[in-house]
């Protein structure tokens, strides 16, 4: 039996190793073919606007389906069942925000970057600091989700347990290897080939992810004879949670039995994290610059409709793949792999699946090694755009408009760029080695809350209201930022319980583990403060010239 | 000092889009995209915090089993998928056939300033 296991194990290793070379080879290729045709400013940062609508919306999803969603959520389906879908449901509603408030505004009206929008009709240097501090806090905050992830999963996907080494490595050693390869490789896609190479690489990321969980939840469907109620029934059975597990409130929103307080505070939490999600998305900067790859308005919409519907069918396939894992791998195999984080109920279903239909132990590992090697491509590819974001900002943003004061070539710019690509991508290198203890999940809900905090309502402040102005754009997002990261520090998931970052202290007066619900309002808040308290007058010819070039694309990049 | 010397960023000039901003073709541009967009905005979000707030107090709702192990919370989350799918077709439709023609026209009128198109197209839509 061990020895099966052990052949199996080095199976799928070998082939998950190979694969993965595959992939890395394959997408190094196209961002030296991508570099050669990147010239000016606007093909580093833009990729030359020239991506029609389908493939950004491809792209879009590559940059968005995390391994959060795909190895998160699967695992919070397959060990506390329905919650996992609240997910699902809120990263995707989202869009609607995107779509009908955001994408084709903001395509229309900047350049390169968030703050092109938000500092188009106010005084530049304050409100591009501001849009640069928080562009780089959020993108940091989940490249840092990522990364750990990614150290977190190659031991489980290699399968270096405690005690064994890999190639000489132990499984910490392993971790900090694999955080150091995810940072040089993304660091090489962005200083290359810019946001066409970073482009190429989300799509085929997209691509393979779509059919790497499409191949999983057709074998699903097989496995239970296409009966979805069969499956849902088995996968009550086995949780050990009964009818419960197919309703919310395992994870989310518990009720604490004799302890009104603690539930109370757990629903509001619930109601905290379903805000920031649907609320976050529309202010994440390394999705907002996807819409400048595209020639127009009319392709920004229809990236953002391509989008919808790529990441509404993988989300719908997460709770096959979920309720699937929960049905045929056994529970405590997922739980004890990573102390009930769940992380690896997907490749866990994989190996399963593989052996059920592919002919036994090779099938399983040859499964399993594609779906690891899919899950480290969609972690490549979220970081890769993650590092453009923040290095487009620091140097189109922080450099040329605040240091520069606009007095740059579009050379100069993009030198700064990549050299911005590098030291951010160093930066969350040595911080993802110190960070190996955070949980991912909840540096990611973290992203979206500071997200919808701090850049939402400036952006929609700024397209909107016409007497928006200098001051409110940074009182809203300070405010925003400050709020979400203020709330987060004194809240539990930094002290006050065993689970916290610091477990010996306490300072943990607020109560919810995601501030969104107290820290989005108090954007809006700040942000609409800020405009009516300040002398400032809005310039009502700058807005004029924001409304007719948003809605109309007259004088559009 | 200098944001309020509005002709020197090229492009169509501040006192242009001024005019352009209160012209009623414009007005009219505006109100299409806002009539649409904020009502559906309030719709979805609404639907969207119902189920959230039903996940969190209506549990008892949320598990009543509709067929076979398929239950409302199930089927409630599918809905979002559906109604998330429908609102985005509903608006592309929409915005081919209400928004795209009268921006073209204001953007064609200012790039090429021919007032051709100014005077037929802003009536339409007044009913």
């Amino acid at each position: 039996m061990n020895i099966l296991a052990d052949t199996t194990a080095s199976t799928s290793r070998t082939w998950t190793i190979a694969l993965f070379l595959v992939f890395v080879a394959a997408t190094l290729v196209i961002t030296v073919w991508a570099g050669r045709r990147t010239r000016g400013a606007s093909d580093f940062y833009a990729g030359g606007r020239s991506f029609s609508g389908f493939q950004n919306g491809m792209a879009i999803g590559g940059d968005y389906m995390s391994a959060a969603s795909f190895l998160g959520i699967a695992g919070i389906i397959a060990l506390n069942g329905y919650d996992g879908f609240l997910y699902s449901i809120g990263f995707l509603v989202a869009w609607l925000v995107a779509l009908l408030l955001v994408a084709e505004l903001l395509r229309n009206s900047g350049k390169y970057t968030m703050a092109d929008v938000l500092a188009f009709r106010m005084r530049q240097r304050p409100v591009r600091t501001a849009a640069a501090v928080s562009t780089v806090t959020v993108s940091v905050f989940y490249l840092l989700a990522q990364m750990v992830g990614a150290g977190a999963l190659v031991a489980l996907l290699l399968n270096i347990k405690e005690g064994q080494e890999f190639l000489g490595m132990d499984a910490d050693t392993a971790k900090i290897m694999t955080v150091v390869l995810v940072g040089i490789l993304m660091i090489t896609y962005v200083v290359v080939g810019g946001m066409k190479g970073t482009t190429y690489v989300q799509i085929v990321k997209a691509v393979l992810l779509i059919i790497g969980a499409g191949v999983m939840t057709v074998l699903v469907f097989a496995a239970f004879k296409y009966n979805f109620s069969d499956l849902l029934s088995d996968a009550a059975g086995d949780s050990t949670k009964g009818e419960s597990f197919l309703e919310p409130g395992l994870k989310y929103g518990v009720e604490v039995a004799g302890d009104s307080w603690q539930t109370t505070v757990n629903k509001l939490d619930l109601l905290s994290l379903g805000l920031a999600l649907v609320l976050g998305t529309a202010g994440l900067p390394h999705i907002l610059i996807r819409f400048y790859t595209v020639p127009n308005a009319k392709s920004a919409r229809k990236s953002v409709l391509w989008a919808i519907g790529i990441i509404g069918a993988f989300y719908l396939m997460t709770l096959a793949l979920g309720f699937g894992a929960a049905a045929l791998v056994s529970r405590d195999e997922i739980f004890n792999a990573d102390k009930g984080a769940g992380n690896v109920a997907a490749p866990l279903l994989a190996r399963e699946l593989g052996e059920k239909f592919f002919g036994g132990d090779f099938g399983g590992a040859i499964l399993l090694a594609v779906i690891a090697a899919v899950a480290f491509a969609t972690i490549l590819a979220v970081v890769a755009g993650l590092t453009l974001a923040s290095s487009s900002s620091l140097a189109h943003d922080l450099y040329a408009n605040v240091f520069k004061k606009g007095k740059t070539s579009e050379r100069e710019e993009v030198v700064v760029a990549r050299w911005s690509a590098l030291g951010i991508g160093l930066f969350s290198i040595v911080l993802a080695i110190f960070a190996q203890r955070l949980n991912v999940a909840f540096l990611v809900g973290l992203a979206f809350a500071v997200a919808a905090s701090g850049n939402l309502p400036a952006i929609l402040y700024s397209l909107f209201w016409r007497r928006f102005n200098t001051s409110g754009a940074v009182w809203a997002i300070y405010g925003g930022l400050g709020s979400a990261v203020l709330l987060v520090v004194f809240s539990p998931v930094t002290s006050g319980t065993t689970n916290s970052l610091f477990p010996g202290a306490a300072f943990d007066w607020f109560p919810l583990t995601n501030p969104g619900l107290v820290s989005i309002p108090l954007g809006f808040l700040f942000g609409w403060l800020g405009t009516i308290i300040s002398k400032d007058k809005a310039d009502p010819g700058k807005y004029a010239e924001l409304e007719v070039r948003s809605l109309t694309g007259a004088g559009a990049h | 000092m200098t944001q309020t010397s509005s002709e020197t960023s090229g492009e169509p000039g501040n006192a242009d889009s001024l005019e352009i901003q209160r012209s009623p073709e414009f007005a009219a541009l505006r109100r299409s995209l806002r009539v649409f967009v904020f009502p559906a905005t309030v719709v979805f979000l609404l639907w969207y915090a119902l189920y959230v707030v039903l996940s969190a107090y209506a549990r008892d709702f949320m598990g009543v089993k509709v067929f076979g192990e398929i239950n409302v919370a199930l089927i409630f989350g599918l809905l979002q998928f559906v109604s998330t799918f429908l609102i985005a077709w509903l608006y592309s439709r929409y915005a081919a056939k209400n928004l795209d023609p009268k921006a073209e026209a204001i953007k064609e009128h200012m790039e090429n300033g021919s007032p051709k198109s100014a005077a037929g197209n802003g009536s339409e839509d007044e009913a």
